[in-house]
């Protein structure tokens, strides 16, 4: 089933705060066998300038994967959820992620479009602590495979 | 830990040290677990041949952080990273047994651009094909 074209800039109520752990990101970079200290002891992480310890690139997917939840449960947007895959993604960080951010994710829908039977969404999550200091922007590109 | 690299020690198509990342079931379970990603496709096989995989596969978003580690330790700051993008090409089938699915990743600056910032191209590939493509990350030198 197509996607209504009128979803696009849709936006969702910013996300309850996630609260960023050093524990939570020492088990992600053990995760993808990240073994820079950076990530796990915060003096080796003051020594490169950064204030605590700091998450790999790809950790704005655990605070923004549960904001892109929302999308799939918005009954106007009709995908298939059995069949969908990640197409794309993509991060900009405007400052690294580290222990004991208090963020938020604010979700707008960004494209719809078919493409030769699949329907294509992409999502784009912007990430910004409590105060408003902007931290992370993800875009994620969801398919929905057609049976056709 | 190494040092971080400085924007002047590198041009276009300097080349990244090549990274080659062994993938086992457990890998996938421990990810799961870790991202909050807890769809079965990456750790059922009933599952995944249901909705026409060959089997189960590895979270997209696995592959692509175990890419990001070939441009953070060439860079020394995993927080020297402000942009990483990829496409989800194919993906990578992990078989349920001891040995799993390799995945190499080799890393070429792709463009010098203003600031010390850098563009390194990433080349993703398992079993011999690019499981990744359009895979690039701007990286903020010393």
């Amino acid at each position: 089933m197509a996607l209504d074209a009128g979803l696009v800039g849709r936006s969702y109520p910013p996300s309850a705060v996630y609260e960023v752990g050093r524990a939570k990101i020492a088990e992600f970079a053990a995760a993808v066998g990240a073994a820079d200290p950076v990530h796990t002891d915060p003096e080796a992480a003051r020594a490169l300038g950064h204030p605590d310890v700091v998450a790999p690139p790809t950790f704005a997917i655990v605070v923004t994967l549960g904001a892109a939840d929302v999308v799939l449960a918005d009954p106007d947007v009709a995908l298939d959820y059995s069949r969908v895959v990640h197409g794309e993604q993509r991060f900009t960080h405007h400052r690294p992620i580290r222990a004991g951010d208090r963020l938020v994710s604010t979700t707008t829908i960004e494209t719809v479009r078919s493409v030769a039977g699949n329907d294509l969404l992409s999502t784009r999550v912007h990430v910004a602590t409590e105060d408003g200091e902007a931290v992370c922007t993800a875009t994620s590109m969801l398919v929905a495979r057609g049976t056709a | 830990m190494s040092a971080r690299l400085r924007s002047a020690d590198v041009a276009v198509g300097t080349e990244l040290p090549e990274q080659t990342h062994r993938v086992t079931r457990a890998d996938l379970v421990r990810y799961a677990g870790a991202s909050g990603d807890l769809n079965p496709i990456h750790w059922s096989d009933r599952v995944a041949t249901s909705v026409g995989l060959p089997g189960v596969i590895a979270h997209g978003m696995l592959t692509m952080g175990l890419a990001a580690r070939t441009v953070t330790d060439w860079a020394g700051d995993p927080g020297a990273v402000v942009e990483y993008q990829v496409r989800f090409g194919r993906p990578v089938v992990v078989p349920d047994d001891d040995t799993g699915a390799e995945v190499t990743v080799r890393g070429k600056v792709g463009a010098v651009l203003d600031g010390g910032r850098v563009r390194v191209d990433l080349t993703v590939t398992s079993a011999g094909e690019k499981v990744l493509s359009l895979a690039r990350a701007t990286v903020a030198l010393a």
